[in-house]
């Protein structure tokens, strides 16, 4: 089915096609839309969600937590502040291993207060053991909704999924886009038949309870084995997933990158824009390329290695600024991969676009530009800088 | 970059006036038609009578680029007063053209245009709208200025689709169709260029 809709739009009617058993609500800038879209499909009656009204997000994700212990499929959605307001709880919806899913609409995260699109709010979460999934626009965000439970319930992950989209520049663009036929949705997704859960009275279990050093670390281990195994998961569904649509995704998308002597590393619809620069670049004869990171974590450091091997120079943009005086998270972590290949390509880290500062096609070129100009002299100058603020000359 | 083959639109408005509902439609219906669309709002502080940009890129392959439009074909101004406030023709392409909300003729609100020496259209939406709603809603009419002047899309299947469009968007006020309707043909009639 051909439509055109919002990011926002997407996930809301990736929802009704999905009528998971609880969604626990609260709304906040820019995904207020995927709870309020959800909420007209609840009050019509064309789902039969438990939809839970609460007084904040602590309170959403909490409900979230109980029900999917009870054994029902639970969905949130959420933005900046609302997550940082649900910090605790996601490290104890990872630890309890409940498969939730929650459509992450990116924000900024205050200081000073800002509704636009970064990545802070997420990567803040990034060690929450949680698996996050990031689409570059409307249809990805649909899509990677859609695979987020057959990822996370799977016996082998059993870990809850963020799937994360850009505030505003994705969640309120409308684009066109393909929908799946609702019956073919719900037979991807199939029943959530969890192992144990509260109301299973052949095996009663407690949830959450104190966890002392002689078990502690036992548990902490399957929860990172679990995210390890998930890559293989993410992988398998994207192979289901192309079955049903057409449409194939894998840890990372590459672009142009066969014989790419120069290449970007970013995240979500900045990945869209730099698209755009590599086919100019191309035209010119420069052997341009990009990866745009859909899975974050888990972190696809050994495919990555293969990916940027044959590369001379890299750029890592980050649209978070993860103040460690070093770096942003998408660099420290593309880096690292890097580091046990023999002949390494040079890399910088640019950290852009904070609070919804545009990325211009430009912009991407002058990183090229960049790049070209390190390959020839193999001096890469400043390691880690930041674009397109107004306050300091820029390097680029 | 921008593909020959592709339209952008800019818009500007004052927050609570219905231009990011036009640029909105606007995708929507040519989408409908078979275009690859983007229609979307670009926020600043959320407040009525603030200004706020929407834009549209409309094109016959899928657009991956989402940034600002910077060099619009066509930028319509959905309310005059921003014309002392916003440099509205900022990147306006030198053959497309300025859709402006007054009851000025082109030729009168040229000198308003920070040397601006393409093509210059006036509508008086704010007039069409309340004779024929009731009440200032401007953008209905701005839409059609905007699909009229740039050509984008055919204007009698722009009118049979958007009725289409209207039907899904005013399902609990369908009193509104009718006079939506009216408002987009009389804008079409009534569209001034200069």
């Amino acid at each position: 089915m051909s439509h055109r809709l919002s990011g926002n739009e997407a996930v809301a009617y990736a929802l009704k096609q999905i009528n998971p058993d609880v969604m626990g609500a609260f709304p906040i800038t820019p995904s207020t839309e995927i709870p309020e879209q959800f909420a007209n499909y609840v009050a019509n009656g064309e789902v039969n969600t438990e939809y839970v009204t609460v007084e904040s997000e602590h309170s959403s994700m909490s409900v979230c937590i109980a029900a999917q212990a009870a054994g029902a499929r639970s969905v949130s959605a959420t933005s900046s502040c609302g997550l940082a307001l649900m910090y605790e709880l996601l490290y104890v919806a990872a630890s309890c291993r409940l498969p939730i899913t929650l459509a992450c609409v990116n924000r900024a995260l205050s200081g000073p207060i800002n509704i636009n699109h970064d990545y802070s709010d997420s990567m803040g979460a990034r060690d929450s053991g949680w698996i996050q999934i990031y689409a570059e626009n409307n249809q990805e965000a649909y899509d990677n909704f859609i695979m987020a439970m057959p990822i996370g319930e799977h016996l082998s992950v059993r870990l809850p999924v963020m799937s994360c989209m850009d505030g505003f520049i994705t969640s309120h663009a409308v684009e066109n886009i393909e929908l799946l036929e609702t019956d073919a949705v719900r037979s991807f997704i199939g029943e959530y038949k969890p192992e144990n859960y509260l109301l299973k009275k052949e095996n009663p279990l407690a949830v959450g309870p104190y966890d002392i050093s002689p078990y502690y670390m036992e548990h902490k281990v399957q929860e990172a084995e679990a995210m390890k195994a998930a890559k293989a998961r993410i992988l398998e569904v994207a192979a289901e997933f192309a079955k049903i649509s057409g449409r194939s995704y894998g840890l990372f998308e590459e672009y142009r990158m066969e014989d790419a002597e120069f290449a970007l590393v970013l995240m979500g619809s900045s990945a869209g824009t730099a698209k755009a620069a590599v086919d100019k670049l191309r035209e010119d004869g420069v052997k341009a390329g990009l990866v745009k990171i859909r899975v974050f974590r888990p972190f696809p450091g050994e495919e990555l290695v293969r990916a940027l091997a044959g590369t001379r120079a890299v750029a890592v943009m980050d649209k978070s600024e993860g103040f460690s005086g070093s770096g942003g998270p998408l660099f420290a972590e593309t880096r690292s991969a890097l580091y046990d290949l023999k002949e390494r390509p040079h890399m910088i880290n640019i950290v852009f676009g904070l609070g919804g500062r545009d990325l211009k096609v430009e912009d991407v070129e002058k990183v090229f530009g960049r790049l070209a100009n390190i390959a020839v002299t193999g001096e890469i100058g400043p390691l880690y800088t930041h674009m397109g603020q107004r306050s300091k000359e820029e390097i680029v | 970059m921008a593909s020959n083959d592709m339209v952008e639109i800019r818009w500007h408005g004052r927050g609570g006036q219905g231009a990011k509902m036009a640029c909105m439609l606007l995708a929507d219906v040519a989408g409908l038609q078979g275009k690859y669309v983007q229609g979307f709002p670009e926020y600043g502080p959320e407040r009525m009578g603030a200004p706020i940009t929407a834009y549209n890129r409309i094109s016959e392959k899928r657009c991956n680029i989402h940034s600002n439009i910077y060099y619009p074909d066509y930028v319509v101004v959905v309310d005059e007063s921003l014309l002392d406030s916003v440099d509205v023709t900022g990147g306006l392409k030198e053959d497309g053209a300025i859709i402006i909300n007054t009851p000025s003729s082109p030729r009168e609100i040229r000198p308003r245009l920070n040397g601006w020496t393409g093509k210059v259209c006036t509508i008086d939406a704010r007039r069409i709208s309340e004779e024929v709603l009731g009440s200032n809603f401007p953008n209905t009419p701005m839409l059609a200025a905007a699909v009229k002047v740039s050509g984008v899309l055919e204007s009698g299947h722009f009118l049979a689709n958007i009725e289409e469009s209207f039907k899904h968007k005013f399902a609990a006020k369908p009193q509104l169709i009718e006079g939506n309707m009216a408002t987009l043909k009389k804008s079409m009639e009534e569209v001034r260029l200069g």
